[in-house]
This record gives C-alpha cells, sequence and structure tokens, in this order.
C-alpha cells in the first residue's frame, strides 16, 4: 500500500465524485417526477393509467439497471434521436428511480387514514388539492425513511454509467488505475468516498425526520 | 305509529311561510349488495332546527347522515338541500352530478367527523385557513386572519400555532369544528362528534355545539349524548335496522313514545350510564 498514491489521485476523484453526486442528483430529482406522476395516474387516472403504470413499474424493477442503460445508450440513436452519454445515464436512472418511488408513495398513501381526503371533499376541495395540499404531503413525509434508502441505493447504482463513458467515481477510478496500477489503492479511495457520501445523505434522511417530526 | 310519527307531525319550530326545507329526504334507501342499510327514510329539517339522530350502532343513521352530503352514495329516493337535489342530475333517468357540481353543493354544507380528521401537516390555523383559500380563493393573508377570528370564536385562539399532535381531542374537535364554521355553511353535518372523546373533554365540544345552535345553525347530528338530544334537538330521528322507528320532538320520543325499541334503547342508554 502506497498512500501517497491517493494523495495525487485525491483532486481527480472529488472531481469524479461530483460527477457522481450531481448525475444521482438529477436522476432523483426526475425519478421523483416520475415516481409521483405515475403513483397519481395509477390511484385515480382509471384502468388504462392503471395499467400502463403497472407495465412501467414492472419493466423498470425487472429489468437490470446495466442492461436498461446499455438499451437507452445504443436504442435511441437507431431510432435518430442522438443522445449523449450524461443524458442517457441521467434518463435511465430517473426512469428506473421513478418505478422505485411510485411504489414507495403508493404504500405511503395507503397509510394515509381516509378521513384525512374525506374532510377535504367536504369542504369541497377539487381533486387537484386534495392531491397537492393534503396527500402528497402526508404520503411525503411517511415516505421519507424509504426515499433516502432510495436515494443512497441510486447514488450507488449510478456507478453502473461508466460503462457508458460517463467520467464519474467509479469510471475515473478505472482509468487511475489502469495508468498507474495501483487499483486497491485507487478503489479503496473511491470506496470511501461513496461511503462519505451516503453517511452525509443517511445524516441529511435523519435530519428531515427529526424536522418533520416536530410538525 | 311510525307512519305517522314521520311524516305528519308539524314540526313544533317550523317556520310555516318558509316554503323550502334546509334539507328533505324523501324516501331513501341503501344497500350495500343484499344488505339494506337504509330503507324508505323520510325527514325533513327546517332551517334553525337541530336534528338528531339516535338509534344502536348498525342503525344506519351515520349512513344516512353521509348520504346528506354524498360521501355515501345513496341508491333509492330522493334528498334536497335547500331544493337542490344531492348527488344526481334533475334528468330522468337520473345521472350522478359532476364533481364541480358536487362541490358547489358540498360549499355549503359542513361536517365534523368522529376522527375529527384535522391535517396533521398543518397547524390549527391552517387547518381552518385551508379550505378558505382552496375553495373560497381568499388571499392567504385574509383567511389567515378569517381562520384566526373562528378560532377565537371556539375559545382556541391561543392554540393557533399549535399542531393538531399538540392538541386534546377535545381541541382538536374545536378547531375542526372552526374549519366548518369558517366556511358559513348553511348546514352542518355532526358525526358523533364525541364519541371518540374521553369523557372530560365531551363537555367543551357539546357547549361549542349548543353556542352554534343558539346562533341559529342548522344541524343534523347523530349522536349518542342522549342529553345533548334531549336538552338542545328540536327534533330527534330513533332509527333502527335502517328505517326511522320514531320522530318527534325529545319530549315525544324520550318520553311518550309507545315503541318498544325506543323503550328498550333508552333502558340500555341508562343503565350504562349509571353506575
Amino acid at each position: 500500500m502506497k498512500f501517497s498514491v491517493i494523495i495525487d489521485a485525491l483532486p481527480y476523484l472529488l472531481g469524479a465524485a461530483v460527477t457522481t453526486i450531481w448525475v444521482s442528483l438529477l436522476g432523483v430529482l426526475l425519478g421523483q417526477v416520475f415516481g409521483v406522476v405515475v403513483c397519481v395516474a395509477r390511484q385515480s387516472g382509471g384502468r388504462a393509467a392503471d395499467m400502463a403504470g403497472g407495465v412501467y413499474v414492472s419493466f423498470f424493477r425487472g429489468v437490470p439497471l446495466l442492461i436498461q442503460l446499455l438499451l437507452i445508450y445504443y436504442m435511441l440513436p437507431l431510432i435518430g434521436i442522438d443522445v449523449p452519454p450524461l443524458v442517457a445515464s441521467v434518463a435511465a436512472l430517473g426512469l428506473a428511480s421513478g418505478a422505485y418511488v411510485s411504489e414507495i408513495y403508493r404504500g405511503a398513501l395507503n397509510a394515509v387514514p381516509h378521513g384525512q381526503s374525506e374532510a377535504a371533499l367536504a369542504l369541497g376541495f377539487p381533486a387537484q388539492s386534495i392531491w397537492t395540499r393534503i396527500l402528497l404531503p402526508q404520503a411525503f413525509r411517511i415516505s421519507v425513511p424509504a426515499l433516502v434508502n432510495e436515494l443512497i441505493l441510486l447514488l450507488k447504482a449510478s456507478s453502473l454509467i461508466s460503462v457508458v463513458g460517463v467520467a464519474e467515481l467509479t469510471r475515473t477510478s478505472q482509468t487511475i488505475s489502469a495508468s498507474n496500477y495501483r487499483p486497491l489503492e485507487i478503489y479503496l479511495a473511491a470506496g470511501l468516498i461513496y461511503l462519505a457520501i451516503n453517511g452525509a445523505l443517511a445524516l441529511f434522511g435523519t435530519l428531515v425526520e427529526r424536522r418533520l417530526q416536530q410538525a | 305509529m311510525t307512519a305517522v310519527s314521520q311524516t305528519a307531525t308539524p314540526p313544533r319550530t317550523m317556520v310555516q311561510g318558509d316554503a323550502v326545507p334546509m334539507v328533505s329526504i324523501r324516501g331513501v334507501g341503501k344497500s350495500f349488495g343484499t344488505n339494506e342499510v337504509l330503507r324508505d327514510i323520510d325527514l325533513t329539517v327546517n332551517k334553525s332546527e337541530v336534528v338528531c339522530l339516535i338509534g344502536p350502532s348498525g342503525s344506519g343513521k351515520s349512513t344516512l347522515l353521509r348520504c346528506i352530503n354524498f360521501l355515501e352514495v345513496y341508491d333509492r329516493g330522493e334528498i334536497r338541500i335547500e331544493g337542490t337535489l344531492v348527488g344526481y342530475t334533475e334528468d330522468t333517468p337520473r345521472r350522478r352530478l359532476s364533481n364541480r357540481d358536487l362541490r358547489s353543493l358540498r360549499r355549503n354544507v359542513g361536517m365534523v367527523f368522529q376522527q375529527f380528521n384535522l391535517w396533521p401537516h398543518m397547524t390549527a390555523l391552517e387547518n381552518v385557513a385551508e379550505a378558505l383559500v382552496q375553495v373560497r380563493g381568499m388571499d392567504k393573508a385574509s383567511a389567515a386572519s378569517h381562520a384566526g377570528r373562528m378560532l377565537d370564536r371556539v375559545g382556541l385562539a391561543a392554540k393557533a400555532d399549535a399542531y393538531p399532535a399538540r392538541l386534546s381531542g377535545g381541541q382538536q374537535q374545536r378547531v375542526a369544528i372552526a374549519r366548518v364554521i369558517a366556511m358559513e355553511p348553511h348546514l352542518m353535518l355532526f358525526d358523533e362528534p364525541t364519541s371518540a372523546l374521553d369523557p372530560e373533554l365531551v363537555g367543551e365540544v357539546l357547549q361549542v355545539m349548543r353556542d352554534l345552535a343558539a346562533d341559529g345553525m342548522t344541524m343534523v347530528v347523530v349522536t349518542h349524548e342522549m342529553g345533548f338530544a334531549a336538552n338542545v334537538a328540536d327534533k330527534v330521528a330513533f332509527l333502527d335496522r335502517g328505517r326511522i322507528a320514531a320522530f318527534g320532538t325529545p319530549r315525544e320520543v324520550f318520553h311518550e313514545s309507545t315503541e318498544p325499541r325506543v323503550q328498550q334503547f333508552l333502558q340500555t342508554y341508562h343503565e350504562r350510564n349509571s353506575f
């Protein structure tokens, strides 16, 4: 073990970690959007919407993320859409995450007592306000632990986008260790960086949970 | 006996010139599958009247109450609020009302629930102000100040910033009442408003309801509080197995009714409530 190797590589690794963080962040945000839309559509959009949502969830939960990523990356150019690796990566992460998030919200919505929306109905709330003001805020609170878990899984899954050439933390580690022949030190450092980021995420989740519990 | 007391007795407090009753229920029936939970219900509630629905559990009184604002769908007969048919169009054959029309009807009908159903992620003030913003389109500042006055009316001005979890059951139910009266409803429905409360908290909620009745609010109250029914109600309807088995003034139902099921119910009630 030669720790000076890590010191030399650290600026590159940290720079790549920033890419990992923001690709994951975009993926999570996209996943939240897909998740909420699919969940609400399945609950209130009739049978066709429920079935379409069901197919979406089964596909993106059932097919490995790596395969999804390669499909998006290689298939879209065939129909004339040229996707940069970064865009394909964010799209794949978002679509996959959306499938899980929609199920997380579905479970959380079932945990909101029926009387909550009934009180709003009796007051004459439009359906849209019942969703945005009563149901989703409560479902979100219930989901925070599961969402933090999903965030951590997604950040680790983002290592897969190295295969389409995005210079995130895993890809950069491969590149560096291929040139300095010190894979152990470099991968150890990369692992610790992932651990640190996820530790921070878990801490953030705990803080959010505690904040929401005060309400 | 039942037919006479349901339809022929002129309501004591009815204002004779006031043509359109607040609530008019005619021949209403409802079934869950083969189980008939409401059968041929006739009931009239005039403006500023307090009508209590009493009876054993499973008699259909909550279901009837929930049909009035169409939280429960009735299958047969008709319910009218201030002359407007509830839940259906006037066409024959009738069709279900659009959500928009249902909303405009519900705006004038407040409902208080057994489990309060306050929104836990909002403070007491926000609970009261929310419908003013979402339904009446008020701006946030005026909604908040109106909500503050309503909390004051139920004696909870000091709790405006408290979340429901920090309030007692009685306080939560008073906030729920403030949330409803803020909308200035023409009619208020109470679904066992004190049944989920510890005995020592029942009084504060009943007092708020008495004040509302004294202010002339029209109220339909499903309750097990016989004292409230006896002292505050203008009319009492006793339901049993989906039918109105006795109807009249509290005196007529509690003291003069010869209906055996009423007497049996009251007997059980007295036995349970004596030490």
